[in-house]
């Protein structure tokens, strides 16, 4: 009896499966539709004077624009955004944007000067946490009414001193320096907030797309605008969902039922070799890892064991290996893309020189030093791998493990001794990275400048110091990359810090998707280029 | 005159019930005292810092102090409880540390998700568990039961990640026989979100209610391999349950009169042995559907279901505590809800309960 229920059962679920088929069958993307997937959870906020997370700069990027753009087909390019022209004037210190005519606001709201002022006052003002990139130019939420001012089509902005043009240039291509519809986020504003509760969930922008939805941890939808500035986008909607399993992505991706996969593991990328359907693509990102050694230890304070250890390195062998497709190997403080990044890699493993030097150093060998480093698979490997390079060299090297806030509490408080850490660019301009690895303004440790990660490794750059305030002042830009050139190069031979790797990106693809630009180290994606 | 005894009043079936509910609401109201003191503490105690994870590493120490005193969290820590649970009862669980959204307003976005999918999942566990208990337990030792127990065994051991997968690999990714991760298509999805009146949240049903049979068809071709594997699991525990319940049952007197009588086999089993063995298997599938309905990670995960499951790992992973108290919590109401359904339940079937 129960026997013959089994097979009813089996019958009937078979029939279910077979029912459901024809449905799934049809799964392919709308034609008119990019249909993407990524992990999307670091989303905070979209608001675009908030949003300081790949994901939702990836979004802002695509429903905003801001007065100077970056080209998203040539990364680190300036290009007009909504601004027709611009100036500096001859002390430096006034800057002057001419609006665009003739441009509209998703409401229909003609884009003035007033809503440029109003959009730069407004990130000052909420001061969100990427508020400070706007506070370099010494705004603040009391001056900045009289600072940034508007006249006719004219945006007038005063800076409390002189910045090299470039570096406040490229500050406004960064999310903050997205304009918002004045109108629309006035009307919209609770307990003033100016309307920043509001554009958690909604768009007030220019952009060649327009916010229709979106849901923390699943999801967004964009539509198209009609007779956007730029020229249309090429698909009307874009779905993004939040898929954060590289395997699935992967599955969903070979049957096209997604068109862009952002979230795929190297593994995902080796198993899509050979599938003529999908394209992988490969890009920079902005993340370095590096090492810092404490200078408050006396045998890390050595120069010739720093020199050791940069020798003591396996970068090509990581590159190829743990790290294949995910980290390159780059020995600067700034982001392959960057204004005055270099790309020349001096220091390959080499244990002779290494045992070598540290001879010459005349510290007691085996040198013992522990290596903190957060409790994370990739981190782990890159430990291990630096742990039995260093012993070959005669540096006997114990991992102190923890979870992230506890590595990083240890590295803040100048508890370490080395220390393998990443960092990330906060806004398009080499000062970003120069700025927190080649300044230090007070070594000592009451000054608590966390802020500075040579603070954090208690390293004094000493006349680099200067230089890198110098060079973000300088307003000859051929002049001003030179400086960081020779920074970095100084910097990566004689600093507290062991240079490794520059972040790649992986993106998967199917074949007919054409036109997606991620934006690089500098820039994030567009997707109103994007053709299938 | 003589004493005449009142006629004794049929003892009503409907007292032990409200009795039943009464203490069920008390012990839900202690339990759940009990789970937020002890989140609330766990939250406290864990070495995360959720400002680092709101203010981002370069945060001056003014910033720091700012948003500590923002968020409450320099008062003391039976007051910061005190707070807590004051707004708790009034409905209010906080708010989401990094969206700044309510965190009821999050949950219940997500909770409809978590629900689609384990009341499919325990409908399946139960339709493929019970009779395979029944079948194993009616024929111990034979073919039947062993093939029973191994494929339990399977449910119980296989990793739900690893099962998971190989599922999608072979009945979305070869035989196209079911939609892949997610609840819907992506045009679908889109459909879902501007053309179609949302009731309950759960595609499904709201599906139906809009009438468009298209959509539902494709939820369920969605929804099938998910609820099958969780299915899986809890049908797995099910038959194991019913097993023993049922050779418990089948080794009484009253079995051996039925048969003796000459009652037909499957009435002996499925109408009086069943009838006793209904009593506690109401506790063993509620207990599973409360564990379907905590959200299964992982499963959640692979399937990119946006469900409460991965709403609490995806909050715990950025220190956001108000979010991972408040999913905490809702599970809990969940899970004592049916402990106290189940009981109820247990009553209605249970005549010996009644008494």
């Amino acid at each position: 009896m129960s026997l013959k229920h089994a097979s009813c059962r089996a019958v009937a679920l078979a029939a279910l499966l077979a029912g459901a088929a024809p449905a799934a069958l049809f799964a392919e993307t709308p034609a008119d539709t990019l249909v993407l997937a990524d992990a999307i959870d670091d989303i905070v906020s979209i608001d675009p004077h908030e949003a300081f997370e790949f994901s939702g700069l990836d979004l802002v990027n695509n429903v905003y624009d801001s007065l100077i753009e970056l080209d998203p087909t040539k990364p680190g390019e300036m290009v007009p955004g909504l601004a027709e022209s611009w100036s500096v004037s001859e002390d430096g210190m006034t800057y002057s944007f001419k609006m665009k005519s003739g441009v509209t606001f998703a409401s229909g709201n003609p884009v003035t000067a007033e809503d440029a002022a109003f959009s730069l006052r407004r990130v000052v003002k909420i001061n969100k946490t990427p508020a400070f990139i706007m506070a370099q130019f010494g705004f603040t939420p009391e001056n900045v009414e009289e600072m940034i001012t508007f006249e006719g089509d004219t945006v007038t902005i005063k800076t409390d001193k002189v910045y090299a043009p470039s570096f406040f240039y490229n500050c406004l291509t960064a999310a903050v320096g997205n304009i918002v519809d004045m109108k629309t986020v006035m009307a919209n504003e609770v307990d003033g907030d100016m309307g920043n509760n509001w554009l958690k969930s909604n768009s007030a922008g220019t952009g060649a797309y327009v916010l229709k939805s979106f849901k923390a941890g699943e999801g967004y939808i964009l539509e198209a605008r009609e007779g956007h500035w730029r020229g249309d986008a090429k698909l009307k909607n874009v779905f993004m969902q939040h898929i954060p399993e590289g395997a699935t992505e992967r599955l969903l991706l070979e049957k096209g039922d997604i068109d862009i996969a952002r979230a795929l593991t190297p593994t995902d990328v080796a198993g899509l070799e050979g599938n003529a359907d999908v394209a992988i693509s490969n890009d920079n990102g902005g993340q370095i890892y590096y090492l810092a050694a404490n200078q408050k230890n006396e045998a890390l304070a050595n120069p010739a064991v720093l020199d050791a250890m940069r020798w003591a390195v396996d970068y090509q062998g990581m590159a190829d290996t743990i790290l294949k497709g995910q980290w390159a190997v780059h020995q600067a403080f700034l982001p392959k893309g960057f204004l005055g990044a270099i790309e020349d890699t001096p220091y390959s493993l080499d244990i002779e020189k290494a045992k070598a030097l540290l001879a010459e150093s005349g510290v007691e060998l085996p040198l013992k030093i522990s290596l903190t480093v957060r409790n994370n698979q990739e981190r782990m490997d890159i430990a291990q791998s630096v742990q039995n390079t260093f012993a070959q060299a005669g540096i006997e090297l114990s991992l102190d493990v923890g979870d992230g806030a506890t590595v990083l509490d240890k590295y803040r408080a100048r508890q370490h001794e080395l220390t393998l850490q990443t960092w990330g660019p906060d806004y398009p301009d080499p000062h970003t990275n120069a700025s927190t690895f080649a300044i230090n303004p007070d070594n000592s440790d009451e000054a608590k400048l966390t802020g500075y990660l040579a603070w954090r490794t208690a390293w004094d750059p000493g006349a680099m110091s200067a230089e890198t305030e110098a060079a973000v002042a300088e307003m000859d830009e051929a002049k001003r990359v030179e400086m960081y050139r020779s920074i970095q190069e100084r910097h990566r031979d004689d600093s507290a810090f062991i240079l490794m790797f520059g972040q790649l990106q992986q993106t998967g693809a199917r074949a007919n998707v054409q036109g997606f630009h991620t934006g690089g180290a500098v820039d994030s994606a567009s997707y109103w280029l994007v053709t299938k | 005159m003589v004493d005449i005894a009142p006629v004794p009043r049929r003892p009503s079936r409907l007292r032990p019930l409200f009795w039943g509910v009464g203490s069920g609401l008390l012990t839900l109201a202690l339990t759940l005292l009990g789970l937020l003191f002890v989140t609330f503490i766990i939250a406290r105690i864990v070495p995360i810092d959720p400002l680092l994870s709101i203010l981002g590493e370069r945060a001056t120490t003014a910033q720091y102090e700012a948003a500590r005193l923002a968020y409450g969290l320099d008062e003391p820590m039976w007051k910061q409880f005190a707070i807590y649970l004051w707004d708790a009862v009034q409905g209010d669980l906080g708010t989401s540390i990094r969206t700044r959204e309510p965190v009821l307003s999050e949950v219940a976005e997500r909770f409809p998700a978590t629900l689609e999918l384990a009341t499919l999942g325990t409908l399946f566990g139960v339709i493929t568990g019970v009779p395979a208990g029944v079948l194993a337990a009616t024929r111990p030792g034979s073919i039947s039961d062993q093939v029973v127990r191994v494929v339990g065994l399977l449910g119980y051991s296989m990793p739900v990640f690893w099962l998971g997968l190989i599922g999608l690999l072979v009945f979305y990714g070869k035989l196209d026989w079911v939609g892949g991760p997610g609840r819907l298509d992506a045009s679908y999805q889109m459909m879902m979100q501007f053309q179609m009146e949302q009731y309950t949240g759960m595609i499904l049903v709201d599906s139906a209610l809009n009438g468009a049979w298209d959509m539902f068809a494709n939820a369920i071709s969605h929804i099938v391999l998910p609820a099958a594997l969780l299915g899986y699991v809890s049908m797995a525990y099910i038959s194991r349950m019913t097993r023993s319940f049922m050779m418990n049952e089948l080794s009484q007197e009253y079995i051996t009169t039925a048969r003796v009588k000459g009652m037909p086999e499957w009435r002996v089993v499925w109408v009086h042995a069943m009838r006793n063995v209904l009593v506690p298997l109401i506790t063993v599938i509620a207990l599973s559907y409360a564990y379907l309905l905590e959200g299964s990670v992982l499963t959640e995960t692979i399937f990119a279901w946006p469900g409460l499951g991965s709403y609490i790992t995806d909050a715990l992973f950025a220190a956001d505590m108000p979010a991972v108290l408040g999913g905490t919590v809702v599970v809990g109401v969940a899970f004592v809800t049916l402990n106290m359904l189940s009981d109820i339940l247990y009553r209605l079937v249970d005549p010996r309960a009644q008494a």
